[in-house]
């Protein structure tokens, strides 16, 4: 596994040339016409791995404590754009980036910037629950606390019971605390680890298709939760389901061939996009 | 009635039965070959070991022949001084190398890192302890229970290395990545997440290594070399129950003679206790998975 500077390309050779950024903003990422605050400030950003480009000059202002969809065909780059959003790239032998990622304006990857601390703000839910099987409910949920220093029995109790009621799943296993959290089903896995990653207060939340692997109720309940978090974070949820893009999103993003193609109010993806190619794709006709 | 075209003609199907079974028949064979020598080995241990088996077997020192009674108690506690001396060895540093393979390096590096693991494993215990006894024997002018204990540790390194190395790498990497975006720091993951999910096929490969080594005798040959009395000092000669069963086979004297299959009895029955131990370890490991 290579470190991690060996995969984060040094800033100082890639600054974004911001003069011919600004068209590219008014172009793709345009949305956000009006004052309100911005938690990605993406820019020309650029991603290989290996020989292979995975995203091409992505340009894209995603706002705070919205839920944004991010739409695409298989291979279209969409989960490899979220994952550049908390550095998890990071951990991958051979990806080299270019371009700025800002998260509520501060540089994500510049030179002396703590992967961790970001990963602290920005957390990220995974296409297939992985609650860690050595540990019980409550250490699930706890664990990032208690390795980031937290020690205060009561702080980790409170914790624990509120991070469980915003995931919804208080009620289901508030009896069954120190069970494994492998016990329990596919959906309240994937609501404990929403619950994991809430528990270290970030204020951010990435999930990259979250209820891919979940049936239709275990999926009503975690978009419902969806709606819930939309008060306090910003999410930013990959998805191939373009019902629940157009259910549970403010603004939806379609990528294609590693590009932003459109990106806009949800309900105008859905009903008049201005790209053809978004058109074709929301409509069932490709992807 | 017409032929069914999916039946074989009799004398086919005949034919195809009997060399189905003579097959089958061959395979039965080898693998019943496998396992009976593992009878044997038991068989002529009990028959042979058990006579001399009584309590002064694990309390006594040798007694000269001629005199009854006596066993091996100095043995016994040389050979878990030994190990306990060669795990002190072999469980940091192979536990802590395969964590460096399994998640730091460079390719390039690891893929001769671990090429030197393997030769290592391969190396002839007798040139363990030749070179052990040019290194820590000749200078300090004695042989000595730390020679012994070095010499095994060195053996087991590689091999808990490499086993550690497998079952960390068996750790999907959902849970790194699960573990990176709650913020936490590289080595936690490591030690908390990953290390903990592993624990206990590490546990595992360590007590295999444990028991491989437990029946080495040629490489404390030349450093741990045998006593027949207790050894108060670890820089001092130590007996250890494979020394002592080749000291004692070698002898010209029947009742030394029963009281190396004795020796060999315990020391079989200390191998199969580890190895029983791997088998409930990996078993609670796969009801867990």
């Amino acid at each position: 596994m290579a470190s991690p500077t060996e995969t984060v390309q040094a800033p100082a050779a890639t600054e974004p040339i911001r003069v011919s950024a600004a068209p590219a903003a008014a172009a793709a990422g345009g949305v956000p016409a009006e004052k309100e605050e911005i938690a990605f400030d993406v820019r020309n950003f650029n991603m290989w791995y290996g020989q292979r480009q995975a995203l091409i000059d992505v340009t894209m202002r995603i706002a705070a404590r919205k839920v944004t969809a991010i739409i695409g065909p298989s291979g279209c780059g969409k989960s490899t754009f979220i994952r550049a959003l908390n550095r998890m790239h990071d951990m991958t032998p051979g990806t080299r980036l270019e371009g700025s990622v800002k998260h509520f304006g501060a540089d994500l990857y510049g030179p002396d910037v703590d992967a961790t601390a970001v990963r602290r703000r920005v957390g990220m839910v995974f296409q297939k629950s992985n609650p860690f099987p050595t540990m019980s409910i409550a250490d699930n949920v706890l664990v990032g606390l208690r390795l980031n220093g937290v020690r205060d029995r009561s702080v980790l109790q409170a914790r624990l019971e509120e991070c469980l009621r915003m995931a919804a799943l208080w009620d289901e296993v508030k009896d069954l605390l120190h069970r494994p959290g492998t016990s329990l089903s596919g959906g309240q896995q994937q609501r404990l680890c929403i619950a994991r990653s809430l528990a270290v207060q970030p204020d951010t939340l990435l999930m990259d298709e979250p209820c891919s692997a979940l049936d239709p109720i275990a999926t009503t309940k975690i978009e419902e939760l969806i709606q819930a978090l939309r008060e306090q974070y910003t999410v930013v949820i990959v998805t191939h389901n373009m019902q629940q893009a157009a259910r549970c999103s403010d603004r939806t993003a379609f990528f294609y061939m590693g590009r932003l193609i459109e990106f806009d109010e949800t309900r105008k993806i859905f009903t008049s996009p201005t790209n053809p190619q978004t058109e074709a794709y929301v409509s069932g006709r490709f992807g | 009635m017409a032929a069914s075209p999916y039946l074989p003609t009799p004398r086919y199907a005949r034919w195809r039965k009997w060399k189905s079974g003579a097959i089958t028949g061959v395979l039965v064979a080898c693998a019943l070959a496998v396992i009976a020598p593992l009878f044997l080995v038991i068989y002529f241990l009990v028959a042979r070991g058990s006579s001399s088996l009584d309590w002064n077997f694990f309390t006594q020192l040798p007694k000269p022949t001629g005199e009854l009674g006596g066993g091996m108690a100095n043995a016994i506690v040389g050979t878990l001084i030994l190990l306990s001396m060669a795990a002190a060895i072999g469980v940091p540093f192979g536990v802590f190398g395969g964590i460096y393979l399994a998640e730091y390096g460079s390719d390039r590096f690891n893929y001769w890192i671990r090429f030197a693991a393997d030769v290592l494993n391969g190396v002839p215990s007798i040139v363990w302890g030749m070179v052990i006894y040019l290194v820590l024997v000749v200078p300090f002018k004695t042989f000595s229970a730390y020679a012994g204990g070095v010499a095994l540790g060195l053996m087991m390194v590689p091999l808990v290395m490499r086993t550690t190395e497998e079952v960390l790498v068996l750790v999907p990497q959902s849970y790194r990545e699960a573990a990176m975006a709650l913020g936490i720091t590289r080595w936690k993951v490591i030690t908390v997440i990953v290390v903990r999910t592993a624990l206990k096929g590490i546990a595992t490969g360590v007590i295999v290594a444990l028991a491989r080594i437990a029946g080495e005798t040629a490489p404390l040959l030349f450093t741990a070399l045998g006593n027949s009395f207790w050894s108060h000092n670890l820089n001092e000669p130590i007996s250890a129950l494979p020394l002592q069963i080749f000291a004692y086979g070698l002898s010209p004297y029947d009742d030394w003679h029963r009281q190396a299959w004795a020796g060999a009895l315990v020391l079989m029955a200390l191998i199969l206790a580890l190895n029983i131990t791997v088998r409930i370890l990996s078993r609670d490991r796969k009801s867990a998975a």
